[in-house]
C-alpha cells in the first residue's frame, strides 16, 4: 500500500482514491523529526478545505505545527481517537495513525503530489 | 505540518562549539543555534531526559554559559560596586544569584542575571571571583564591566573558551559526583550546601564544584578544563546510566527551569523589567549600597508595578506558548505568556505570565489566547514542582 502513497512537501501523506474517499496522515519522518507528540487539534467533519490549508494541529513539547490538506476537498472522517493516543503515529503513522479522510475535488491533485522516490530524496537531503 | 519539521537553513561557520559539540553530534544530538552556540536541544525524546532529571540524573553540557574570572586585590570591593547583589560579605566558596545592571535611571537596564561566587583566596591573599553569565548576554556583559574596571587592582579575564561546565542535575547527582572524586574530595562535595562550591578531583580531572543548578533538583554543576571535558562528561554519563541517568539537551532544561518557576533572561526577565514584580527581590540589595542603575531599582520597587510574574496552570494538553495574550474576565488583555510548555513532571501544560496584579491572586480564572483558540488557566503559586525535601540546606541571604 504504502508504494501508492504520495506525499506533500509539507510531509502529510495521502492514499489513492478508494470509493471516492483517500486517507490522510504524516509520514515516518514528521513523527521522528517532532518527538514528544502531547497535543492534535483535528478538523470538523464536512469541513471543505483547499490544498495547502490548515485543518488542524500537531504539537511536541518543542512547538506546534500545522497540519496541511495536501489536496482540496471535504473532510468526511476523522481519527477521534488519535489525540489520545498520539502513540499510534509513532508506532504505525501509515495505517492505525492516519489523521482525516478527505473526498477529493479532484483525484488528479493526489497524482501531482511527490511519490515515495521523490519524498525519500527530500527527506535524505534533509539533515537530522 | 510547518516550519518545525523543516530543517533549519545551514549554520554559520562562525557558530561556537563547546568542548562536547562533537560528542553531541556524535551521540545523536540534534543540533541547534543557541545564542550563537551549537548545542543539543535533546538527544532522542525531551520528555523521557525531563523525567530522568527528576528521577534519577541528567548531564547538561551548559559550557555557553559565561564564566568570568575577577581576580587582583580590588576585586571584591569591585565587584561590590558593580552588582545588585552584595558581595562584601560572601566567603570562600560561596555562590550568590545577582543581576547585572547598566547606569540607566527610567527604564532600568538589566544587562544579564548572573551567579557571582568566591574561590579560595590567591596564595597572596587577595580574592579570586568568579561571575557566571548567560550565553547570549556574555559579550555585553563583558564589555560593560570592562569599560567600568579600575586602572589597577582587577582583572577581568573571561574563561568560557578555555573550560567547559557540565551540569549534573537529579536526586542522584551529588552522590555520583562525590563517588568520582577521591577520598576527601568526595566528602567535601556530599557536604557542599546550596549555593556553596569546592574544588576536586572528578575522575582524575581537576574542577571547580558547585551545589548549584538551573532545573529545580538538586545536583552540581562541574567547571573543568576544556581539554578534559569529554573524558569528564564520559565518565560521569557511564556512572549516571546504570542509575537510570541520562544525557539532556536544551529543551528539558527549559521544561525543568519552567517547571521550578525559574526565570529565563530573554523571556520573563529583560532588560527593562522590574525584578521585584518578577519575585526577584532577592536578588537586589539597595541597602546602604552603590551600584549601576540602583535608583532605577529603588523606583521600581517603591512603585506599583504594571505586570507581576505569576504562574498558569492549564490543565490541558495544549500548550500556551511565549507572546500568546492572557485574557481578563471581560476579555481584556491582561497580560501575556512568557515561557509555555507541556510539563512533563506536572502531566499537563503550563506557564509563566506577566499580568495585571488585580488579576494575580492564586486561584483566578483566566483565559490564554493561544492561536484560534482560547484556553482556560488557573493562577498558581510558583513552582509548579517542587522537589521532595531532602538535599542540600538553602542558601544563606544577603
Amino acid at each position: 500500500m504504502l508504494k501508492d502513497v504520495r506525499f506533500a512537501k509539507s510531509h502529510e501523506w495521502i492514499s489513492p482514491v478508494a470509493g471516492g474517499v483517500a486517507t490522510v496522515g504524516i509520514s515516518a519522518y514528521a513523527v521522528e523529526a517532532l518527538t514528544d507528540l502531547v497535543f492534535m487539534q483535528l478538523p470538523a467533519v464536512g469541513r471543505k478545505v483547499k490544498a495547502g490549508e490548515s485543518i488542524g494541529e500537531i504539537e511536541s513539547v518543542k512547538a506546534v505545527s500545522d497540519l496541511y490538506a495536501p489536496v482540496s476537498g471535504e473532510i468526511v472522517e476523522v481519527n477521534s481517537t488519535l489525540p489520545d493516543h498520539l502513540e499510534t503515529l509513532g508506532k504505525d503513522p501509515f495505517g492505525a495513525g492516519w489523521i482525516v479522510k478527505i473526498r477529493p475535488d479532484d483525484p488528479a491533485e493526489i497524482d501531482a503530489l511527490l511519490d515515495r522516490g521523490a519524498y525519500e530524496a527530500l527527506i535524505g537531503s534533509q539533515p537530522h | 505540518m510547518s516550519d518545525s519539521v523543516t530543517p533549519p537553513l545551514p549554520r554559520p561557520t562562525s557558530l561556537c562549539e563547546t568542548p562536547l559539540g562533537q560528542w553531541h553530534a556524535a551521540h545523536g544530538g540534534r543540533m541547534v543555534d543557541f545564542a550563537g552556540w551549537n548545542m543539543p536541544v535533546q538527544y532522542a525524546s525531551i520528555v523521557d531526559e525531563h523525567l530522568a532529571t527528576r528521577s534519577s540524573v541528567g548531564l547538561f553540557d551548559v559550557s555557553h554559559m559565561g564564566r568570568l574570572s575577577v581576580t587582583g586585590p580590588g576585586a571584591l570591593d569591585w565587584l561590590e560596586s558593580m552588582l545588585t547583589r552584595k558581595v562584601a560579605g560572601i566567603v570562600p566558596g560561596q555562590f550568590r544569584y545577582t543581576l547585572v545592571t547598566a547606569d540607566a535611571l527610567a527604564p532600568v537596564v538589566i544587562l544579564d542575571d548572573a551567579l557571582v561566587s568566591r574561590d579560595t583566596d590567591a596564595a597572596d591573599g587577595t580574592p579570586r571571583m568568579g561571575l557566571v553569565v548567560n550565553a547570549g548576554n556574555r559579550e555585553r556583559v563583558v564589555a560593560w564591566l570592562r569599560s567600568r574596571l579600575p586602572a589597577t587592582g582587577v582583572d577581568l579575564v573571561d574563561h568560557t573558551l578555555d573550560t567547559a561546565m557540565i551540569a549534573v542535575q537529579g536526586p542522584k547527582g551529588v552522590d555520583l559526583v562525590a563517588g568520582l572524586s577521591s577520598g576527601g574530595d568526595g566528602a567535601r562535595i556530599r557536604a557542599l550546601g546550596n549555593y556553596r562550591g569546592t574544588t576536586a578531583t572528578v575522575a582524575g580531572h581537576a574542577a571547580a564544584v558547585s551545589r548549584t543548578g538551573y532545573t529545580g533538583e538538586d545536583g552540581v554543576e562541574v567547571t573543568v578544563a576544556a581539554a578534559d571535558a569529554v573524558a569528564v562528561w564520559e565518565a560521569i554519563l557511564a556512572a549516571a546510566v546504570p542509575l537510570g541517568g541520562r544525557a539532556c539537551g536544551l529543551g528539558a532544561r527549559d521544561t525543568l527551569r519552567l517547571e521550578a518557576g525559574m526565570p529565563l533572561y530573554g523571556h520573563e526577565l529583560r532588560a527593562d523589567s522590574d525584578p521585584f514584580a518578577l519575585g526577584l527581590g532577592l536578588a537586589v540589595n539597595l541597602e546602604g549600597r552603590t551600584f549601576p542603575g540602583r535608583e532605577a531599582l529603588a523606583m521600581l520597587k517603591a512603585g506599583q508595578p504594571e505586570r507581576v510574574r505569576i504562574g498558569l496552570d492549564l490543565g490541558s494538553k495544549r500548550s500556551a506558548r511565549e507572546g500568546n495574550p492572557v485574557l481578563g474576565g471581560a476579555g481584556g488583555e491582561i497580560g501575556v505568556v512568557t515561557s509555555g510548555s507541556f510539563a512533563p513532571t506536572v502531566g499537563h501544560a503550563v506557564a509563566m505570565a506577566l499580568v495585571a496584579p488585580a488579576f494575580a491572586s492564586e486561584g483566578t480564572v483566566v483565559e490564554i489566547a493561544i492561536r484560534d483558540a482560547r484556553q482556560q488557566a488557573r493562577v498558581v503559586g510558583l513552582p509548579f514542582h517542587r522537589r521532595p525535601p531532602g538535599g542540600a540546606k538553602p542558601p544563606s541571604a544577603g
